[in-house]
């Protein structure tokens, strides 16, 4: 995939930091987001007509600058101005942006871009203006394949998000999660894949067995899940590419909540045997499994820290759900959650200073964070149900899937999927095309 | 002033004084939903299907917990003694959760509660190889409501026919 990307040219001024006028701090809940305005990439009469042909959209240019319109938004960091209000048509904005005019509806920062159809090919130069500066902050260009056009409107959000916020961005990525479908009793779950955005969705299995927990490996191509084929729920291995599947390891029982290490070398998971649940790891490569745990309790959910000396886990040795972290090998366990309540469901964040959890307390369900020694505990939603909180790939955001409480009769369940800044902030519902569970975010497909 | 103000407590007071005691009534509703449930515990019968005449194919645990109840042990011996009588049979026990859990947590929690089961009916004589145990975890309730009613009767462990 990344080989389809050329970078023609990079062009980036460093604000001085008198200038530095537009700086979004995303380390706080951003009550005010940036004003911005994304101007539909211009496009000339002769590839307009080619794409067209190829993609079946009328205008591609006004297209890709809809998904960064979106994406930006979305991230609750910006606020996309209404595109009747600008005063200057696309091409010219591209060449030399009027900057008074854009200051005039308040815009801080201006997207433009131009999209041609070179060599059978769909090329995409776009620029970031800063408006108060009345400066070009970026410019690059692409080359790729039409039909990569979404990837394009992804990649330029990624691009803008870093410049503006100084961190990574997380737009071209995909969620992988299970799909739901049938009354409460009888659920009928595949697995699916979509962009970030909701777009391109797919199922991977049939609903034929129930499927459970997808997680993606490092470099999202494989994924690890449970699967009740033939009854026997087990841990397997799927190649999104190929379709490849395979049960990991030999264990005379039931495997369940799998994750692959951050090296994508091992899965670690439990095994559940006489009424008691451990963790072991499998390496992939030599198909060693290692005994983590050995307990008479319940420990699973295993995550590890990103740099592969640690391992969370939940247990309920000390009577009820804690969260508990240990050195790699097993050595060393420590119980790191002592709030009131029940804790589930560890997942270290890809910074590693974090781990989201889930929470039951007094009938509630909530999504939170602590610090790896359990301080700082700070609770980001509340809800009848929710659980599961997957990272994105930059740390900054959670998504998660929250189930609604049935009426008297059992009926209007739904379980659905939501993300939420690391801030509290900014809670929103990720649209699928059925009910859905079990996100897993996957990294950032362009890296 | 002063008696105004005096009053005004007392009438704080008593109104705390009735909201107390209509939470103690409240309470006491709930652990007896009209005789289906002692403590947290299902001991009704709309979701007990049976195996043989007097032979229930399930046993209801309280929240988070794997322990057999008095009830539970009862309903478990009579299966044993069926089993015993039909040794051709052999049976699968299907270990499930309420929905106020982890989803991961539920999956290990089925499993120990038909554990818990297996391990009794094998104290009474069943070959540990005319047994599995399957956990669904909170994956297939039998009842579809969110009330602690529903809850309890999810909390199960099914004794199934394998053959």
């Amino acid at each position: 995939m990344k080989k389809n990307f050329i970078i023609l040219f990079v062009l980036l001024i460093i604000p001085f930091k008198a200038m530095a006028l537009i700086e979004v701090d995303i380390t706080r809940g951003n009550l005010s987001p940036l004003p911005l305005a994304v101007s539909p990439l211009s496009i000339d009469n002769k590839s307009k007509k080619s794409f067209e042909q190829i993609l079946k959209k009328e205008n591609i240019g006004s297209e890709i600058s809809n998904i960064v319109e979106n994406n930006l938004r979305t991230s609750g960091l910006f606020n996309p101005l209404n595109k009747d209000a600008f005063l200057q048509a696309p091409d010219i904005a591209n060449l030399k942006p009027r900057f008074e005019d854009w200051n005039l509806i308040k815009a801080q920062a201006l997207i433009t871009g131009k999209v041609t159809y070179v060599d059978e090919k769909l090329r995409v130069e776009f620029r970031l203006w800063d408006i108060l500066a009345g400066k070009e902050m970026m410019a690059l260009a692409f080359t790729t394949v039409p039909d990569n056009w979404r990837r394009v409107g992804h990649i330029i959000s990624d691009k803008v998000y870093e410049r503006l916020t100084g961190e990574k961005g997380y737009f071209d990525t995909r969620i992988i999660y299970v799909s739901e479908e049938g009354p409460k009793t009888q659920r009928v779950k595949k697995l699916a894949i979509m962009d970030q955005d909701g777009a391109n969705n797919k199922f991977l299995t049939l609903g034929n067995e129930l499927v459970l927990t997808p997680r993606f490996n490092p470099t999202s191509q494989m994924v690890t899940y449970l699967s009740y084929f033939k009854n026997l729920p087990r841990v397997y291995l799927l190649d999104i590419e190929t379709g490849t599947q395979e049960v990991v390891g030999d264990f005379p029982g039931m495997t369940f909540a799998p994750r692959f290490s951050p090296n994508g070398k091992k899965i670690i998971m439990s095994f559940a045997k006489d009424g008691k649940s451990d963790i072991y790891t499998m390496d992939l490569e030599n198909r060693i499994v290692q005994r983590i745990t050995n307990h008479p309790s319940i420990d699973t959910s295993p995550s590890y820290s990103p740099n592969q000396k640690f391992i969370a886990f939940n247990s309920d040795r000390s009577g009820y759900q804690q969260i508990y972290i240990m050195k790699s090998d097993g050595s060393n366990v420590k119980r790191i959650s002592f709030g009131n309540g029940i804790y589930g469901t560890p997942v270290w964040s890809p910074r590693g200073d974090l781990i989201a959890f889930t929470k039951l307390h007094k009938g509630k369900f909530y999504i939170g964070v602590m610090r790896t020694d359990g301080s700082g505990e700070r609770l980001l939603t509340e809800n009848y149900y929710q659980e599961a909180p997957s990272w994105s790939p930059n740390g900054r955001v959670l998504i998660f899937y929250r189930e609604t409480k049935t009426n008297s009769k059992g009926e209007g369940f739904s379980a659905k999927l939501w993300s939420i800044d690391l801030t509290g902030y900014n809670e929103r519902l990720v649209k699928t095309p059925t009910d859905a569970s079990d996100p897993s975010w996957s990294s950032i497909l362009s890296n | 002033m002063i008696l105004k103000k005096n009053f005004k407590n007392t009438l704080l007071i008593l109104a705390a004084c009735l909201v107390l005691t209509a939470c103690a009534t409240k309470k006491e509703a709930t652990t007896g939903i009209s005789g289906q449930m002692q403590g947290d515990v299902y001991t009704g019968t709309d979701s007990v299907k049976y195996l043989a005449d007097g032979v229930p194919d399930r046993v209801f645990f309280a929240t988070n917990e794997s322990v057999l109840t008095t009830a539970s042990r009862e309903t478990l011996r009579s299966q044993a003694a069926w089993l015993r009588k039909n040794s051709s049979i052999n049976v699968v026990l299907e270990g499930h959760a309420d929905e106020r859990g982890t989803r991961e947590y539920n999956l290990a929690l089925g499993e120990r509660r038909a554990n818990s089961a297996k391990d009794y009916l094998m104290t009474y004589g069943i070959s540990s190889n005319r047994i599995s145990v399957l956990s669904y975890g909170k994956e297939r309730p039998v009842d579809a409501g969110s009330s602690p009613l529903a809850w309890s009767k999810n909390r199960r462990s099914v004794t199934v026919k394998a053959n």
